[in-house]
């Protein structure tokens, strides 16, 4: 177990840096140049060659790629991700400032998210009731498919301008993240419902749920002691693909409803092209990305008995290779989006 | 005193537009402490029949007419609750599936009490006690153990008796078995069905027994009924149904059942060198840094010319990895494997593919070894393709030839594999396998995954095929009795092993090993008895 | 051969069909399977007059996109503006029309670097497996590790804005699904009883990936490809919104959107019937994607 645990924190390590690696890559070895963007090139001032220069000695960009990659990645080891080119101030710190406010945004986001979307699949796989059963699956694929800005907009047009309940702008308080966190929460409660719709669906139909009913067990019994705890697992292991998600969406939200937070530093930071920041927030959602995937592998055996309750007997040959049924379905393609 | 009445029952699937009828006018009895057992093919509406009666019909499944009495209630006009009130206390249900029919993420112990905690029967505390006894009953070791445990813990045969204890827990007058062994080993089969008929004895409880086998129904029920095509074609009473069938489906079903009939005749052999020597041969397989896997430990055997050698066991057992290792679709960890005089052990490339035009193999699942996406004409004919052989137009001829060697249309050439039935899937890949006129036929079992009479088909068909065209096979089954009918010699192997080997009459009239009169012994129907 | 023997020991007819197998005897022809699938086949003429406005916008709409009309400035929806008029006069139907063209070109763009290349590495990851597998697969798995949106962000932040840059970078983030998904359809191929059955009939290992592994897996691909043109045309809208994609007065899908945010409570059809429009070309193609997938499945 311990050597498992270890394997998986290395794995992780390894994912960190080679997201390090790659936004390094990306962003410092691909044709704009930060330099000439803050020293105003794009204005069409003409550029004094003497401020370049001393620009790119501050930023080391006059050095060989290895020597910049090396400085880059030994600094951020110690926490260190540069400095923002539009603001001055450390990157760490920007992120750290930001932060607090889109956790607030995301955590009340992820709650209602959860609460609906678990709502709707567990009333769409229990009720008998054609209309109702349309009805309630037509859900998710309209929350996935809407432009969450568009939502927001919606949303802020109707209850904010119209019907006055909230205000439309500003950050602190409940009924300043109300609307928000419903917008954040559409998307991220439609890819929950789904999922947990279609592993519902997927469980009834296993035989045995037919044994169960053969014991006399009603529906409601086979759907909260049968169903619900075996289907439950694979939206379990999305939750990765799920704070992804709400990150992501904060830029937009955030945007939207001119809210402090992480995302509206990246918009801010990708508009400015500053490229510290932006490769410090990259490295920060991976950095979360693992560390949720890691928890949830930890807790992966408590949650599903299979694993460690396995089976006595030896496996075959087949066993011994590689399950490719762990590849992607449509469903989970679309989660990650 | 009759207990369960079923009369003139309909079942239909599918829209009200276009309905697939499953069961079409059934009339069945079942008296109080009675086994009547339902036999019949695939389609032929036994298991709709018994899904029906206790309302657990699948999709869109529905009962269109006629009427199912059960001690006196109708039951096919209960509400659902009133039905969740009847089923598994009054009418238990054994399901075919051990391995899928235990929910994995419960401990065995809740899903015993279960029954009992949702009939009222107990509480918390009681159901525990209750189910350990129920457990000791089932002849399981250790209940207190079991219990805590999850289904994947435990074998097939004992997940089978844990579900048949969940089936009797209430003590119901009725107890449904839907293929209750149909999935497991051959000798566990005989343990459960004993198992099975002592708890019977002790209850008094009537069984309605769904099967395929009529050997099954012979052993174990007091009446048989036959099914067909949805309809009841014969009933009464087990042994007047075996002895006098009336019916002509019925004699064709006893006649194509392999358990019952008598072994045929078979040519004599040819006195060549044998075609396939394996010698010593073994395998293992790595599983991971500290456990290996020994499916095969120094096997040896050979394959008459022109003859049949039946590689027999359960699952487990080695003979199919031992039947890859003899075609070279896997390579032994040491040993030899020698066809026609060469050595192919260590044959690869160039040389490996030249033995493919020699040896041959046809797989056990029908559905799984056509490419779905191709034309049967391209299948048969991806042989010759992939060797070069002849003109377009010359295979065309050969792979028409092919198909009525096979006895298949050749309105099916342009059909995908979708649009055959698993018996004729079966031919085509026959069909394939003879393509580039090989000596040896390597048959992984070819029938296992048929109907009855469809497998009684094509052995004929592989039969017949040998003595024209000379073929020698190498034939793996579990299934002694469709072994009985084809082979010349058989091994018997066990957990890797070869235990016995000789020809087919020294195997099956004087059985030398214990484990081989276990075998034999297992076979549902070689003596059929009244109860 | 033997001539006595029936031709036929089975049934010619097809059999019943067992109401629990996935197996239909009869393959259904293309125009009763519309019928039968109304919703699939309204997607499919959405999709279709997306690409129409795409193509051919003054078909659709004879006005001018960048000329606007002050007079009539804010207006809402009419016979005259099906859309109503935006801050400066122009008609915003018109606009929705002409910027079809860059979104949906961008769209297009996208998906299709993402196919291609996704498929690419999906392909040699599964056939080939091993080294080059666990290579090209940890590469994919970081790639995954960063949400989609933001990894477009940091390339449109390197590559610079424009509907181009737009479209190369949602592209790049798109890859790793379609990598996924293809190798798994071809390990799931590769291990198939009748690709065994081809190499033991001694078909070489060329012909079994062109005639077995690529027939059989394109299809779940393809499906995907429909459902991550939907996903695409959210990206892409998304990083115009967020003003990184054309330059006004260029129409495009989300910066007409972004526009129209300032005039929210004056001006409801700027932002609310574009975004109608966006939601229509999404929603159809994951139901045509989805109908692939289940038409495939069977």
């Amino acid at each position: 177990m311990v050597r498992y645990l270890g394997f998986r924190v290395l794995q992780a390590v390894g994912v960190l840096w080679a997201a390090f690696t790659v936004s390094f890559a990306v962003l410092y070895l691909l044709p704009s140049d930060p330099v000439s963007i803050a020293a105003g090139a794009d204005a069409g001032t003409p550029v004094d060659a003497a401020a370049i220069e001393q620009l790119q000695a501050r930023y080391g960009l006059d050095q060989p790629v290895a020597v910049q990659y090396w400085n880059a990645l030994s600094h951020a080891v110690r926490g260190d991700f540069g400095i923002s080119i539009s603001t001055g101030q450390q990157v760490t710190d920007a992120i750290a400032a930001a932060l607090p406010s889109t956790l607030v945004l995301a955590g009340t986001a992820l709650v209602l998210a959860l609460v609906f979307g678990t709502a709707v699949a567990f009333l769409a796989t229990y009720t008998r009731a054609g209309w109702i059963r349309s009805l309630l699956f037509s859900l998710p694929p309209l929350g996935v498919a809407v432009p969450t800005f568009w939502v927001g907009l919606i949303l802020l047009q109707f209850f904010s301008f119209r019907l006055k309940l909230f205000p439309a702008f500003g950050d602190q308080g409940i009924e300043h993240v109300i609307l928000p966190a419903i917008t954040l929460a559409l998307p991220t409660g439609a890819v929950i419902a789904q999922v947990l719709a279609t592993s519902l669906q997927t469980t009834w139909r296993q035989p045995f749920i037919e044994a169960a009913r053969a014991k006399g067990a009603s529906r409601l019994r086979i759907q909260t002691r049968h169903a619900l705890r075996l289907s439950s697992i694979p939206a379990f292991t999305i939750a990765g693909v799920i704070v992804g998600n709400l990150l992501a969406g904060s830029v937009v939200v955030e945007t939207v409803f001119s809210r402090a937070g992480i995302g509206r530093l990246t918009q801010m930071s990708v508009m400015a092209q500053d490229i510290p920041v932006v490769q410090g927030i990259v490295v920060f959602s991976a950095t979360v990305f693992v560390l949720v995937n890691l928890a949830v592998d930890l807790l992966y055996p408590l949650v599903d008995p299979r694993i460690t309750h396995g089976g006595s007997r030896g496996g075959t040959a087949a066993a011994a290779e590689e399950d490719p049924a762990h590849g992607d379905t449509l469903l989970e393609v679309e989660a990650r989006v | 005193m009759t207990l369960l009445e079923v009369r003139d029952l309909q079942v239909a699937y599918g829209s009200a537009r276009e309905p697939v009828v499953a069961v079409d006018g059934v009339d069945l009895t079942v008296a109080r402490g009675e086994v009547v057992a339902v036999v019949g093919e695939s389609g032929s509406g036994k298991s709709t029949t018994a899904q029906a009666i206790i309302g657990l019909l699948a999709g869109t499944g529905r009962v269109t007419g006629g009427s199912v009495t059960f001690d006196g209630t109708r039951l096919n006009d209960l509400s659902e609750r009133a039905f969740e009130r009847i089923r598994g206390a009054r009418i238990g249900f054994v399901p075919q599936d051990p391995t899928t029919s235990l929910n994995p993420v419960l401990r065995v112990g809740d899903q015993v009490a279960e029954v009992l905690r949702i009939h009222g029967l107990a509480d918390r505390r009681t159901a525990r006690i209750e189910t350990l006894r129920i457990l000791e009953e089932a002849g399981l070791d250790d209940p207190a153990l079991r219990a805590k445990q999850y289904p994947q813990e435990l074998s097939g045969g004992q997940r089978q008796r844990v579900l048949i204890g969940i089936a009797l827990a209430c003590r119901p007058d009725l107890v449904i078995a839907d293929e209750p062994t149909s999935a497991l080993d051959v000798t566990v089969q005989r343990r459960i069905l004993d198992h099975l008929d002592a708890r019977i004895a002790e209850t008094g409880t009537a069984v309605l027994l769904i099967t395929h086998d009529l050997g099954v129904a012979a052993d174990r029920a007091d009446r048989i009924v036959v099914m067909k095509s949805g309809r009841v074609v014969e009933t009464g009473p087990a042994a007047q149904v075996l002895d006098d069938p009336q019916h002509e489906y019925t004699r064709s079903l006893i006649a194509a059942a392999p358990s019952l009939a008598d072994a045929p005749q078979r040519p004599a052999l040819r006195k060549a060198a044998p075609i396939l020597t394996v010698s010593n041969v073994s395998k293992t397989f790595r599983i991971d840094r500290k456990s290996a896997l020994h499916a095969v430990r120094d096997v040896s055997f050979e394959v008459p010319r022109g003859g049949t050698l039946s590689l027999v066991g359960e699952s487990g057992s080695g003979k199919s990895t031992v039947s890859r290792i003899a075609i070279r679709l896997e390579t032994p960890t040491s040993g030899e494997v020698r066809f026609d005089g060469d050595d192919i052990t260590g044959l690869r490339g160039h040389a490996l593919r030249a033995l493919r035009r020699r040896v041959q193999i046809v797989h056990q699942n029908p559905y799984a070894s056509l490419d779905p996406k191709l034309r049967i004409r391209d299948i048969v004919a991806e042989p010759l393709d992939a060797f070069g052989i002849g003109t377009r137009a010359e295979r065309a001829q050969h792979v028409a030839r092919l198909l009525d060697q096979v006895a298949l249309s050749t309105a099916h050439l342009n059909r995908k594999p979708a649009e055959l039935s698993g018996g004729q899937r079966q031919r085509v890949a026959i069909a394939r396998a003879l393509a580039l006129q090989p000596d040896l036929l390597v048959l992984d079992e070819p029938v296992s995954a048929l109907d009855v009479s469809v497998q009684a088909q094509i052995l004929d068909l592989l039969t017949a095929l040998q003595t024209e065209l000379g073929l020698s096979y190498l034939f793996i089954s579990h299934d002694l009795a469709v072994v009985r009918q084809i082979s010349d010699t058989v091994a018997v192997m066990r957990a890797g092993r070869v235990v016995e080997y000789g020809s087919t009459a020294e195997i099956f009239d004087n059985p030398q090993r214990e484990y081989t009169q276990t075998l034999l012994e297992a076979i549902p129907g070689k003596v059929h008895h009244v109860r | 051969m033997s001539d006595t023997l029936i031709l036929e020991t089975v049934p010619a007819t097809s059999p019943k069909p067992d109401p629990f197998s996935h197996r239909t005897f009869r393959i259904p022809s293309v125009v009763t399977w519309l019928r039968r699938n109304a919703v699939v086949a309204v997607s499919a003429v959405v999709l279709l007059l997306a690409v129409g406005f795409a193509l051919f916008p003054s078909v659709f709409a004879s006005g001018d996109p960048l000329r606007g009309v002050p007079a009539e400035k804010l207006q809402g929806p009419s016979v005259a503006h099906w859309f109503g008029t935006d801050n400066l006069g122009r008609d915003v139907y018109t606009r929705v029309v002409h910027g079809a063209g860059l979104s949906l070109t961008a769209t297009l763009v996208a998906v299709g670097i993402a196919l291609v290349v996704g498929s690419l590495v999906g392909l040699l990851s599964g056939a080939l497996g091993g080294v080059v597998d666990a290579v090209l697969m940890r590469i994919v798995d970081v790639l995954l590790s960063i949400p989609a949106l933001l990894l477009s962000l940091a390339l449109v932040t390197a590559l610079g804005f424009g509907t181009m840059n737009v479209a190369i970078a949602v592209g790049v983030s798109l890859v790793a699904n379609f990598a996924r998904v293809m190798r798994s359809e071809v390990l799931r191929v590769r291990k198939a009883l009748y690709v065994e059955a081809a190499f033991a009939c001694g078909v070489r290992w060329h012909t079994v990936l062109r005639r077995h592994v690529l027939r059989n897996s394109y299809a779940p691909v393809t499906a995907l490809a429909a459902v991550e043109f939907g996903m695409a045309v959210l990206a892409v809208s998304s990083l115009s919104f967020l003003g990184f994609g054309a330059v006004p007065p260029t129409p495009e899908w989300g910066s007409l959107i972004s526009e129209g945010r300032n005039y929210l409570a004056a001006a409801w059809w700027m932002t609310t019937l574009p975004g109608l429009v966006i939601v229509a070309v999404v929603l159809s193609a994951h139901r045509v994607g989805h109908a692939i997938e289940d038409r495939s499945a069977r």
